[in-house]
């Protein structure tokens, strides 16, 4: 109930439109119910042979009806779709407001990578909670309201017979048909996931199925799934199937009642006999209204599980917060680790264990080891994205949470290895890191991240769009986006993330030349498991499992004969040409 | 089908039931008594009328359920056939969609639009065929207006359809933007840009509110064209029979029926609109599944029953040359290489050069239509492909694990193999020690509660797989990113005995492994430009000196 009334509270903005759409709706039904009902008294009273002016009302609400149903139909769609949407703008810029803050900490707690594509599903579920579930009730409770009210005039009776009828169609039914499809609806889901598994697991897999021969045998599986799927649905379609019947049934029967009621009251005299057809007609079409209760409650019942998962996420305390009052901005810029200890949960493994280095400005200091072994986790920590477990995380002599995210994040220039090209412009995507820069520098950052080749190859250029409607972009090539976009931002701290990942050995070896030319005075932070140019390197981090088990500069560890031996000589293995 | 029509003749029974009723009460001022009969059979009629409706409803979807599954069927089969080289890389999320979501959405279409097609043909002329004998001024009057329905409708239609096409894409876009912006909060946060980008999310989503709406706008005018013609005629007909009761061309009894099925004339062509919309839905993913399912399969079976080949295994490639349907130019031409029983070729060359094409066409993932493959002097094509590919193992870069447990997913090598050869298959793959850390050692399931492998742990089960398979060739793709040192190692053992004996042919990134190779043979563009051992290449000073040479020139 609260979800619902939070959900409901984001319509609250928009109320005089959701209330026009109502209002809209219910006379759009309202013309319907009178188009036929007010028909059939024409009909009847002119068989009675009235007098014309007796009929002129009756014929003229029965041409109002016939064109106003049409219209008010076409304004409420108009209305209540922009309200729809108006309502999706509000909670996507609300949506992503609650969820920046939460990155990547709480976000990531769920681990599962498809929260964020669920997260957008979930929104345009919402979609529905006006259209499809809200506005039907109210119509559904307002028409019924109407037509009892008329029927009161002639009969309480009448009145509450047909309200029987209309919530054992609007409640009754749909309740009936949701215990009754329960356990296969739920049996059917899980045969549904199982089969998707199995079919994005055929195709993802098919390489691998085909050369291990059991192609026949995963179709046998989907096969087996499908059939029995087919079973509990067809079971299943008897019961949903039951849902317009049922509807339909007691449509009738409440007629069929309302006859037998009204027959004797019309022999006595009760009510006027020409008024027999319009009470047939006008209980018959009343039910057009609860008729859509049924899918309205489905859509309600999937809408409050959207909210109540998006609240869920939404509501999270945010595991980095700033403070309200910060630190100036940092004027000295040495990146200082000490004693850094890090884990991603209470009951994790830890990911750093005891870290401690200094990067000063104009010094050069890189992060090297396996995959897994920590090193992105050193960037996320100097970006703040989380705070250290143990120890600090220094920026000009103080903690990291002393300042103000806006001056946090003009002091840090990030590389990031999976770094996100947004489906904009390449220009665009390069001036997000700086939206200032004039065309000149932009021009200047793409020659230096050696991307100025694959720019001028563009249809295009610059102004060739990225992502999915436009280019994808290989490994090498976003590599150098990140850096690129690092260079623009021209931060007196640098961090690059597995800069030359992908990168033929020349092309590495320009790239890296070129960023240390631009970098004099710089603090530069490089973490890498591409053993190049480390000579220059003022000292060189050997990370293992979230240790420092090495450190030195690449002299001093080659005469070490350690672990930096040896993923050198790893190294010297690669024939990289063949990349 | 067959249902729907007869439903609507019930239908028409009850309503001539009811005008009959109300004609006799209200006319002649009968009693319930008098009536009961009627009623009584009226009452037959309302659920013989909902009998036939739930009967429709099911043999419906019983219809869509059969199309669906035999489709599903149809197409998983037909996407094996088509293989990794059709289903590989940006495709895949797209036929996955489609082999999923695709065939769901055709319930609409099979289920309720295409009959609803017919039943919108049907039951308005059998209700005007009905009608007609006895008050033709009022059928006349429906059967001109309900054609003016879908006129007017594709007239409008066309001249939004554009519109819309345009439009739906750019709604789909409007998710798709926000689902961008989420999946790179780190780059935005990074860049400190989150607040100018709050208010492009607003701004946006604004956008396309109004473009869409304006889209909108004609897709509702079909909507109220339909609406408007079909209340139109019925209030025409109402009031038109008003005044012909009044001036007594008509009696009340047939007048009011024809104002009660007036509704049902026009009723299934509403439901047609309601459906419409799913039912492009459904009709643009079959198109899209038939497209698929008539993509010419790259491999036939061989004519020939050659089951053995015995335990080695020569391969033989003379005048190969492949290209794949959707290029120009040959990804592979004029290949002659052959690959002793028993020894280590390495294929070296650039990313492009034709190495994953050459393990396709070894693989047969593809054909080759120029040139032959022999093993053992026999063309690979004569073999049924099943038998064909018992014969290799493939060890992929990046192999695939599939839903189920680690015992399950080494045994796909060999189904019949048991617990203690699989066990025995991952101790040879140096496998052991990080699968007795799983939380269910081999019995847990991968995927699930976070267990996730890493590339060097599930490189460890593709071997496992090449060990129970145990196949007389093995082809691998090696590892190109660098590992833990303990990964190496198990790794570089394990292969070590696994290559042991067997026909290897390794596309190789390393050079210890390329020394240790019996020949190379180098790819560049399309062609084999040099074969050799590297002692032999080296002193040649050709492509393969040239390769080695950048690597060595790049400053450590």
């Amino acid at each position: 109930m609260r979800v619902l009334l939070r959900l409901l509270g984001f319509l609250g903005v928009h109320r005089w439109q959701v209330a026009l759409a109502v209002v809209l709706g219910v006379v759009m039904m309202a013309s319907n119910l009178g188009l036929l009902s007010v028909a059939a008294y024409l009909i009847a009273a002119s068989a009675l042979q009235y007098g014309l002016s007796q009929l002129t009302l009756s014929m003229f609400l029965v041409q109002i009806f016939g064109i106003s149903r049409a219209a008010f139909r076409y304004l409420e769609r108009l209305i209540s779709h922009n309200v729809t949407f108006k309502l999706l703008s509000s909670l996507r810029t609300w949506l992503y407001g609650r969820l920046e803050p939460l990155y990547p900490a709480r976000l990531l707690e769920h681990r599962t990578g498809d929260l964020l594509s669920r997260i957008v599903k979930d929104v345009e579920e919402l979609e529905n909670i006006y259209l499809r579930a809200f506005s039907p009730v109210v119509v559904a409770v307002a028409i019924s309201t109407l037509t009892c009210i008329v029927l009161y005039v002639f009969d309480p009776l009448l009145a509450f017979v047909t309200l029987g009828f209309l919530a054992l169609s609007g409640v009754g039914v749909p309740l009936l048909v949701s215990v009754l499809a329960r356990r296969l609806g739920r049996r059917e889901l899980e045969l549904r996931a199982e089969l998707n598994v199995q079919i994005v697991d055929g195709i993802q897999g098919v390489q691998d199925l085909l050369a291990l021969g059991q192609a026949s045998g995963q179709q046998r599986k989907i096969e087996d799934l499908g059939h029995k799927l087919g079973r509990v649905q067809k079971r299943m379609a008897s019961i949903t199937g039951l849902h317009s019947t049922l509807n339909d049934l007691t449509m009738n029967l409440a007629m069929l009642a309302i006859l037998f009621l009204a027959i004797p009251l019309v022999n006595e005299g009760g009510i006027p006999g020409v008024y027999l057809a319009f009470l047939a007609l006008l209980v018959l079409g009343s039910f057009e209204a609860v008729q859509p209760l049924g899918t309205a409650f489905q859509f309600l019942g999937r809408s409050l599980h959207a909210g109540e998962r998006l609240f869920e996420v939404s509501d999270a305390e945010p595991q980095v917060t700033y403070p309200y009052e910060p630190l100036p901005p940092p004027r000295s810029h040495t990146l200082e680790f000490d004693r850094v200890s890090f884990r991603y949960g209470e009951d994790e493994a830890p990911v750093l264990t005891d870290v401690s280095f200094k990067v000063e400005p104009g010094s050069r200091v890189a992060i090297v080891g396996p995959s897994g072994s920590g090193k992105s986790t050193i960037a996320s920590l100097a970006l703040r994205f989380w705070d250290p477990t143990d120890g600090e995380v220094r920026l000009g002599g103080y903690s990291l949470p002393g300042y103000a995210e806006e001056d946090l994040r003009n002091a840090i220039g990030v590389a990031a290895q999976d770094t996100h090209l947004f489906n904009q412009t390449l220009r665009d995507n390069l001036l997000l890191a700086r939206p200032a820069a004039s065309d000149s520098e932009v021009e200047s950052a793409v020659e230096k991240a050696r991307l100025g080749e694959f720019v001028s190859s563009l249809p295009r250029g610059l102004d060739t769009p990225l992502g999915e409607q436009g280019l994808r972009l290989s490994g090498g090539e976003r590599q150098r986006v990140a850096v690129a976009r690092a260079l623009l931002r021209d931060a007196p701290v640098l961090i690059l993330d597995e800069p030359t990942a992908n990168l033929d050995p020349s092309t590495e070896h320009e790239l890296l030349a070129a960023v240390y030319e631009q970098t004099p005075g710089r603090a530069t932070l490089i973490i890498t498991h591409r053993l190049v140019h480390m000579e220059r390197m003022d000292e060189i981090l050997v990370l293992e499992a979230g240790r420092i088990v090495e450190r030195g500069t690449h002299q001093t560890l080659l005469d070490n004969n350690g672990s930096y031996k040896r993923m050198i000589d790893v190294q010297n293995q690669l024939l990289l040409a063949t990349v | 089908m067959a249902f729907g029509v007869l439903g609507a003749v019930a239908t028409i029974a009850q309503m001539a039931l009811l005008s009959k009723v109300v004609d006799r009460v209200f006319l002649d001022g009968e009693s319930l008594g008098q009536v009961g009969t009627l009623l009584l059979l009226l009452l037959g009629a309302i659920v013989l009328r909902s009998g036939l409706l739930w009967l429709r409803e099911i043999s419906a979807q019983r219809g869509a359920i059969y199309v669906k599954s035999e489709l599903r069927k149809q197409l998983f089969t037909h996407l094996m056939h088509l293989g990794p080289g059709y289903t590989k890389g940006e495709r895949t999320g797209e036929l996955v969609t489609t082999a999923v979501e695709g065939i769901e959405r055709l319930d609409a279409y099979v289920g309720r639009y295409l009959p609803q097609m017919v039943l919108s043909a049907l039951i308005p002329l059998l209700v005007a065929a009905y009608v007609l004998p006895f008050d033709w001024i009022s059928a006349a009057l429906l059967l001109v207006s309900a054609p003016a329905i879908p006129v007017l409708m594709v007239l409008v239609g066309s001249h939004a359809e554009k519109r819309m096409k345009r439009q739906w894409s750019s709604l789909s876009r409007m998710s798709a933007h926000f689902l961008d912006v989420l999946q790179g909060l780190s780059t935005i946060k990074a860049f400190g840009r989150g607040a100018a980008e709050r208010e492009k999310v607003a701004k946006v989503s604004e956008d396309f509110r109004e473009r869409t709406l304006e889209v909108l706008r004609y897709a509702f005018l079909s909507g109220f064209v339909l609406e408007f013609v079909a209340t139109l005629s019925i209030a025409l007909v109402a009031v038109a029979l008003g005044v012909r009761l009044l001036i007594g061309s008509i009696a009340f009894a047939p007048a009011f029926l024809v104002l009660l099925l007036a509704p049902e004339f026009f009723r299934p062509l509403r439901e047609l609109g309601v459906h419409r919309h799913t039912g492009m839905e459904g009709k643009a993913a079959a198109e899209r599944i038939f497209e698929i399912l008539d993509t010419p399969a790259p491999v036939s079976s061989g004519p020939a029953e050659v089951t053995s080949l015995g335990g080695r295994l020569e391969i033989e490639l003379g005048d190969v040359e492949y290209t794949y349907p959707e290029s120009g130019q040959p990804a592979l031409s004029g290949i002659n290489l052959t690959l002793p029983a028993g020894s280590c070729t390495a294929l070296v060359g650039r990313s492009g050069a034709g190495k994953s094409t050459l393990v396709n066409l070894l693989m047969r993932f593809v054909d080759s239509e120029h040139g032959r493959i022999s093993a053992n002097g026999i063309p690979i094509a004569d073999f049924p492909v099943e038998i064909w590919r018992e014969n290799l193992a493939l060890v992929p870069q990046r192999p695939y694990l599939f839903y189920g447990t680690v015992l399950e997913n080494i045994r796909l090598a060999r189904p019949e193999a048991t617990r203690e050869e699989v066990e025995r298959a991952a101790e040879l793959a140096g496998a052991t020690e990080f699968i007795g850390r799983l939380p269910q050692g081999y019995d847990t399931g991968i995927g699930e509660r976070g267990v996730r492998l890493s590339g060097g742990e599930a490189q460890r089960l593709a071997i496992a797989r090449a060990f129970l398979k145990d196949a007389p060739m093995l082809i691998m793709d090696e590892s190109t990113s660098s590992l833990d040192p303990e990964s190496e190692r198990l790794i570089g053992d394990a292969l070590e005995v696994l290559m042991r004996d067997r026909t290897v042919l390794v596309i190789a990134h390393r050079l210890n492994t390329i020394y240790r190779a019996d020949q190379i043979a180098v790819l560049d563009g399309g062609c084999l430009v040099e074969t050799g051992t590297h002692a032999e290449l080296i002193q040649s000073g050709g492509p393969y000196a040239r390769l080695v040479d950048t690597y060595n020139r790049t400053p450590a």
